[in-house]
């Protein structure tokens, strides 16, 4: 079903990326790509490489060789904030927020305006970033929470809140690192419904580890094992291959 | 506007004021109302250090090095001045000690003594005074500036920072000191007596420029507070907690790091020519190690996190200096490490965590009980 599409219909495609720490290869000459709009789901063992993927593809680890593209643009040699600003937008595994900020003021500095040293110094507080918040905060079960400090989250609401800063900044790639770690049962649900619902009008690349959740929100699966890829394809496909069942979902 | 100065701000800077233009000029003789001029000087250090360490995270253990060099460009000024002024002294007015016959005339004396016969170039700029004014701004600013690109740009931070500028200290002093035909010295640059003919060493210039100290003060007060409530500020902050985080919000974290530390700077800056017009002289000691560390601990005491606290802990810090080093010079030191564990330990908030604890809150409940009332009367109740 790849053959016949155009490199125009990929968002994102990475292509022999490999980097090594001490000559240990994390990722091994990997290639995937990512099609618009695309929810796109990377499980796979630990130490696989899935973190390490993300932070290749955000700029924050530099890599030994290959290529990342994205919209068609090289995007290896860009800096993190660069990269942020061409439109690719990342969670880390742990909510990493500004807990001595509060909820709006972290949408705030999220909003994609002002952000040089002077844009910030002279940024105003308009009704636009205002409207904005709100919506992104009604989106992410958070609208009644805009004054609270992020400290006094729940760690859920932080992993909410974090997704938020993503929205706000209207990326085209979202990428998602473990969005529902530590979260409980019913979090998880309404994780997976906010999932649903951002992906429309944007790619989303999501790892993650519990595999009821997968089930619930992938369609199409990236088995990543020792920094290759080991299989790819529709879930429940992939669950049925015996390389997968071997590395991975037998072990647990 | 209440949103830049909220309620418990606005009555902090009033308190503030009032002490300073009212209270303590009253209440203190022209020698100890000097020594406060001296005190508030390295406040505008510690203000700068609450900006770069509190808020930013950024650990500067070499803000003497901007306080020394704001405090260089002044007293070149005066001191160029004071030797224009020994120009055609004869044998027998320097008898009468008038005035001192050099041998280059026009020259400050110490370039004399060490055979000079020429002003080098880079003290040109310092026969004029409003050059003198933009270089104590620009010349602490662009060596943080240069300092700050080589720093964070290759993402030094943290400890390793710290231990660079505590460097940049060692550095300069060595290089005043070791230059003494230059810049004076391991004696400063001293014998300081005129501002276009204006004496500074008399009681009623002191007064003077204790206001002048003192309202430059209230204004980095209130700048300060502009820049920390900006969206800077709060980038700053978020900085100090998740430097990746605003990274991946798509900002270039090493400009805004570079950006506090130069307004760090350009504030020590200008209090080490205020140091140098209160005090008249400067000195090499006031460039090196132990007065950055010391800067630090009054920053650490007043509180960290405040930029009022900036200044009392400077005036605290140092009237306890005064008082005690009076009495037990040689336990000063002890005194003031103590001081400095008990409150990384007790209070890490400093003097400012203690005031919004046992005291804001009551300030507070009585300006918003005088505010009731006065709209109740307004409305004629």
């Amino acid at each position: 079903m790849e053959l016949n599409t155009s490199n125009q219909d990929y968002v994102l495609s990475v292509e022999n990326l490999t980097v090594s720490f001490d000559g240990f290869k994390v990722v091994d000459d990997l290639s995937f790509k990512i099609k618009k709009n695309e929810l796109r789901v990377i499980i796979g063992p630990n130490g696989a490489g899935k973190t390490t993927v993300l932070d290749l593809i955000s700029g924050k680890t530099p890599a030994t060789s290959g290529s990342v593209k994205f919209q068609n643009k090289e995007i290896m040699k860009m800096k993190e904030h660069e990269i942020v600003h061409a439109g690719i937008g990342r969670k880390f595994q742990t909510p990493s927020i500004f807990e001595d900020l509060t909820v709006f003021e972290n949408l705030e500095i999220s909003f994609p305006r002002g952000r040089n040293v002077f844009g910030a110094l002279f940024f105003k507080r308009d009704e636009e970033v205002k409207a904005r918040a709100l919506e992104i905060a009604e989106i992410i079960y958070l609208k009644d929470a805009m004054d609270q400090s992020a400290a006094s989250l729940s760690h859920g609401q932080k992993q909410w809140l974090e997704i938020g800063m993503l929205l706000i900044q209207d990326p085209d790639l979202l990428m998602l690192d473990e969005p529902v770690a530590g979260m409980s049962a019913s979090e998880r649900v309404k994780t997976a419904e906010l999932l649903n619902k951002i992906s429309k009008g944007r790619s989303v690349i999501v790892i993650e580890h519990d595999m009821k959740f997968v089930e619930d929100i992938a369609h199409w699966v990236t088995v990543l094992h020792q920094g290759r890829v080991l299989s790819e394809g529709l879930m429940e496909d992939v669950q049925k291959d015996p390389k997968v069942i071997e590395v991975y979902l037998g072990h647990s | 506007m209440s949103r830049l100065f909220p309620t418990a701000s606005r009555i902090n800077l009033l308190i503030l004021a009032v002490l300073l233009l009212i209270v303590i000029p009253i209440g203190l003789d022209e020698f100890r109302l000097n020594l406060v001029s001296k005190y508030l000087t390295f406040s505008f250090v510690a203000l700068g250090l609450v900006l770069c360490w509190g808020a930013g995270g950024i650990l500067s253990l070499g803000q003497g090095v901007f306080f020394g060099l704001g405090g260089y460009c002044m007293a070149m000024f005066l001191k160029l001045e004071a030797a224009q002024a020994d120009i055609g002294c004869t044998r027998a007015q320097q008898e009468l000690g008038e005035c001192i016959v050099q041998s280059t005339p026009g020259i400050p004396d110490f370039m004399d003594w060490a055979s000079m016969t020429e002003l080098p170039f880079f003290w040109l700029p310092f026969n004029s005074f409003p050059l003198t004014l933009i270089m104590v701004l620009v010349v602490p600013t662009a060596l943080a500036y240069i300092v700050g690109v080589a720093m964070f740009k290759r993402r030094v931070g943290g400890v390793y920072f710290a231990i660079i500028t505590q460097a940049l200290a060692a550095v300069l002093s060595i290089l005043i000191i070791g230059n003494a035909g230059y810049i004076g010295g391991f004696n400063g640059i001293t014998d300081l007596r005129t501002l276009h003919g204006w004496d500074i060493r008399t009681d009623d210039a002191k007064v003077l420029l204790y206001f002048v100290t003192a309202i430059l003060i209230l204004l980095a007060l209130v700048v300060s507070q502009i820049v920390l409530k900006s969206k800077l500020g709060s980038v700053l902050i978020a900085m100090r907690d998740q430097e990746d985080r605003v990274r991946f919000s798509g900002y270039d974290v090493a400009n805004f790091k570079i950006f506090v530390f130069c307004f760090g700077a350009a504030l020590a800056g200008v209090g080490g020519a205020l140091f140098t017009l209160n005090v008249g002289f400067i000195h090499p000691t006031f460039v090196g190690i132990v007065p950055s560390i010391e800067m630090v601990i009054f920053c650490a005491i007043g509180g960290r996190f405040s930029i009022f606290g900036a200044v009392y802990g400077a005036l605290a810090v140092n009237f306890a200096k005064t008082i005690f080093s009076e009495a037990y010079p040689e336990l000063w030191l002890f005194a003031m490490g103590a001081m400095f564990i008990g409150v990384v330990l007790a209070f890490p908030e400093g003097l400012a965590g203690l005031y919004k604890v046992y005291v804001e809150p009551h300030i507070l409940k009585i300006v918003r009980s005088m505010k009731t009332q006065t709209s109740n009367i307004s409305s004629g109740k």
